[in-house]
């Protein structure tokens, strides 16, 4: 594993893309194939599955450390990484063992039937002929969740240099449901099968956040409005005969939404939609609160009462695929046209509607459709070229999110607790507080939105100021004022304000405020009550 | 009690006098010259004499009294002597002996020798108050020769890609013993102005350090390619150093063992150097000591408390206004606060 930890190190140290895209595109040309492939299934999201818990890891880290339990807790929050405390905390190795990447995550896997006396030494055996790095990266394999400095389009593009494919093919070859188990090099990356993978989705289209004024788009006329939805992004595609429902972090989420099920009935095979995953009030007919859709992500299987108490429809504004042809080329105005014949023939109350156009004569129109986008439950407008094709990522020019104004309240800091990973040396989750009378009301945490050098100050702050501790947390003098922005706001029996914020983050330090000045509970109700 | 806490500092009675106070006071007993523990505003100050030229240089006018390491100096009813920390030159424990009652404040310390700073020297005493700037387990040190062969493996490598080595070092302490670890065959030393200035003052009390250049408005850079750069950590990024051309920054600190903080700093290179103890040391130091009673003042307070409590030790927290190895990027001050 020593090469695959040398690169590991290479990618750590530094910051420039350029210098990790080479690093990369080396190992691809030179690594064994399936090494390879097992890099880029973790460098994608598909790490193997878990043959240990992290809290057998965990004692058993303390009890190779000499350390108690508590103590080797305590230092996780300061590190912000279980595999690398676990790698801190460890006496330095005594032998060295020779294994490759593939043969590590082999033997991993093959103590899915073991017992805890055989698994227990194995990672002791492990982590006493493993380098300090080769460590880390083995108790990274256990638990899971990679980033290594490097986003999935960053590994495609040195991909892309090593194979000599062009990126955006790569990028759709390395979507939807493989494994390095099931598939090897050619069938994925060189020659692959386009009938093998029926579920494979194409890769997103994302927006960027408008800032200048909409009439810098030049005429109206050339863009398609729409109302921003507030759930959950999905790529709907029936294919063969079934079914199958991707979110935007590519993950399959089709058995959580059986309701989607029955579309395959009115639907014809090779047809792919995206859209917007909402639960819905069908008596109302507009979307119920994100919150109501929250339980619906959690769960694998979901219960009948769920069902019911939040059904979900698929918004749907894009058609990528049609009668098996893929026709992201084609322009948007001819895909929404052609997805519009598509659903105009369905019957009422199936889980699958338009996103309407939002009509408009001039910029003043839209002006006007994004400030009462909240009364139907939008978030605002997205803006998208009616000229345009259907490209992967994030690229300025043709798709635009063109959100409300976040709302915001001025909050009295209460709680500090330091951050995690690259942020566990700074205080910056924190807990804000309303005022009622006297007395400060906790309503809601948040930990971005200031810049680092205001983060340090804060930190230097809260060290000081400091007037109980709770474990990790520390109850701080309320002194400082803060405004909070988020974008909606809802009733909530678990919080003791009785309101849950979403995206709540700090808009402000408010040094210009005196505690007596920020907002009450009184003012949080009313606009509970006015956009609840 | 020998010793009390108090708004302005660890304070003896006995003796009147002060350890390291953060607010103006009448006498006061300083461990060490890094500006939270030798501050500026008291009437009269007294240091080890190897201490005494960095803090004239910080402080000024001051009125300094000098005592040597081993010394006893008699103090109200209080017996005063200070002996090495191993955290800087001339850094101190200090020892307060009243009624044949001894405790000892740690100041800040390290207990591994680095070759520059006078070796730290364990103390029997009763009572002992200790830093914990790094008191968790996942603190190791690497020894010096590995350090060396990092930091002199990263300048190579930075020379021979046509690129100027920046590595950030506190200017006391941290930039001499870095200094001391570089091998001057592979290129010139040079030091930014703050790094030179407490560089100069040590040499000038006869502590043999290798040649640096100092970077000057004069000097030109571009005959210097290649060379080592020694900078305290804030001019790390700053227009200071766009001047090199290209460049590979290094930041050598403690925290540097974790990576999130590494990858924070943005420096392309971590260095594990820190003047505290490390875990392992801490531990030993206070075991050394035979004390039952500790106090810990600044870093994993809470967690290190739990921790000795959980060896025997009768141990608590004083909240004091030492910051440790902080990695804020306030540089150590030249100028009183």
């Amino acid at each position: 594993m020593k090469d695959f930890a040398a690169l590991f190190t290479t990618l750590d140290q530094t910051t420039k893309t350029s210098v990790k895209t080479a690093a990369l595109a080396e190992y691809f040309r030179t690594a064994p194939e399936d090494d390879r492939l097992w890099t880029v299934a973790l460098l994608s999201g598909r790490r193997p599955r878990r043959s240990i818990t992290s809290t057998r890891l965990r004692e058993w880290a303390a009890e190779r450390a000499g350390i108690s339990l508590w103590l080797f807790e305590a230092c996780y929050p300061v590190v912000g990484d279980l595999s690398e405390t676990i790698a801190l905390v460890l006496p330095p190795p005594a032998t060295q063992i020779e294994k490759s990447l593939t043969g590590w995550i082999t033997a991993l896997r093959a103590l899915d039937k073991a017992d805890d006396p055989t698994r227990k030494d194995f990672v002791f055996t492990a982590w006493d002929g493993l380098a300090p790095t080769e460590r880390f990266v083995f108790n990274k394999l256990i638990t899971g969740g990679w980033r290594m400095g490097v986003s999935q389009k960053l590994m495609t593009r040195a991909l892309a240099q090593a194979t000599g494919i062009d990126e955006a093919e790569l990028t759709h070859r390395l979507m939807g449901d493989w494994s390095p188990d099931r598939i090897t090099w050619d069938g994925l990356i060189t020659a692959p099968d386009p009938a093998a993978d029926l579920s494979r989705p194409y890769p997103f289209s994302l927006a960027h956040p408008l800032e200048d004024a909409p009439e810098t788009l030049g005429p109206v006329t050339d863009w398609i409005a729409e109302h921003k939805w507030d759930g959950i992004r999905g790529q709907l595609i029936l294919r063969g005969g079934d079914h199958h429902l991707w979110s935007r972090g590519e993950e399959l989420m089709t058995d959580r939404f059986p309701e989607l099920a029955q579309l395959t009935d009115f639907l014809p095979h090779g047809t792919v939609i995206d859209g917007e995953v909402l639960a819905w009030n069908n008596a109302a007919d507009t979307p119920l609160g994100f919150s109501s859709l929250q339980p619906r992500i959690g769960r694998k299987t979901v219960p009948k009462k769920l069902l019911t108490d939040a059904p979900v429809i698929v918004m749907a504004y894009d058609l990528l695929e049609w009668q098996g042809a893929d026709i992201r080329d084609w322009p948007l105005s001819r895909r929404r046209a052609t997805l519009a014949t598509a659903l105009f023939d369905l019957p009422l109350g199936l889980p699958l509607r338009l996103s309407p156009p939002v009509p408009a004569q001039d910029w003043t129109d839209l002006a006007q459709a994004r400030a009462t986008a909240r009364d139907i439950g939008a978030e605002g407008l997205m803006l998208k070229r009616a000229a345009s094709p259907y490209l992967p990522g994030r690229r300025r020019g043709d798709w635009w999110k063109w959100k409300l104004d976040p709302l915001t309240i001025d909050a009295v800091m209460i709680y500090a607790q330091a951050g995690s990973g690259r942020r566990a040396t700074l205080y910056t989750d924190f807990t804000f507080a309303v005022r009622d009378g006297e007395a400060l009301v906790p309503f809601t945490k948040a930990y971005s939105g200031l810049t680092d050098a205001e983060f340090r100050e804060i930190t230097a702050w809260v060290r000081k100021n400091t007037t109980d501790r709770f474990g990790p947390v520390r109850a701080v003098r309320p002194e400082h004022v803060f405004e909070i922005a988020f974008e909606g706001i809802q009733a909530s029996p678990r919080h003791k304000s009785g309101v849950a914020l979403r995206f709540p983050r700090m808009a402000r330090w408010r040094r210009d405020k005196p505690v007596a000045e920020a907002n009450t509970l009184d003012d949080l109700k009313a606009m509970l009550a006015q956009y609840g | 009690m020998v010793l009390t806490f108090t708004e302005a500092g660890i304070y003896c009675p006995a003796a009147d006098a002060h350890i390291d106070p953060w607010r103006p006071v009448d006498r006061a007993l300083i461990t060490h010259g890094h500006s939270d523990h030798a501050r500026w505003g008291h009437r009269r100050y007294l240091a080890t004499e190897a201490a005494a030229p960095v803090i004239r240089h910080r402080l000024g006018d001051i009125t300094l009294q000098t005592i040597r390491y081993g010394e006893r100096l008699k103090m109200g009813d209080a017996t005063i002597s200070y002996h090495p920390a191993g955290h800087v030159p001339g850094s101190a424990q200090i020892r307060v002996e009243v009624g044949g009652e001894v405790w000892v404040v740690s100041g800040d310390y390290k207990t591994t020798p680095d070759g520059l700073s006078e070796p730290f020297e364990p103390l029997r005493c009763h009572a002992f108050i200790s830093e914990c700037t790094f008191g968790l387990p996942i603190y190791r040190w690497p020894d010096e020769a590995t350090l060396a062969r990092e930091i002199n493996g990263w300048w190579l490598e930075t020379r021979a890609k046509g690129q100027t080595a920046i590595l950030g070092v506190y200017a006391l302490g941290k930039a001499q013993r870095v200094l001391r670890l570089l091998d001057p065959s592979i290129g010139p030393i040079l030091t930014h102005g703050a790094v030179e200035a407490t560089t100069e003052v040590l040499r000038a009390q006869g502590i043999a350090l290798p040649a640096t250049i100092p970077v000057t408005q004069a000097l030109d850079l571009k005959t210097h390619r290649g060379a080592m750069v020694l900078a305290p950590p804030s001019a790390l990024g700053s227009a200071w150093m766009r001047k090199f051309g290209p460049v590979s920054t290094g930041f050598a600190s403690g925290w540097m063992r974790l990576r999130g903080v590494r990858r924070r700093r943005a420096a392309d290179r971590g260095f594990v150097v820190s003047d505290h103890a490390d875990w392992a040391g801490l531990n030993s130091a206070i075991a050394e000591t035979g004390a039952e009673k500790i106090f810990v003042t600044h870093g994993y307070t809470a967690q290190f408390a739990q921790w000795l409590r959980a060896q025997g030790y009768d141990a608590g927290i004083v909240q004091t206004e030492f910051g440790g190895e902080t990695l804020d990027d306030t540089p150590e001050t030249e100028v009183p606060e």
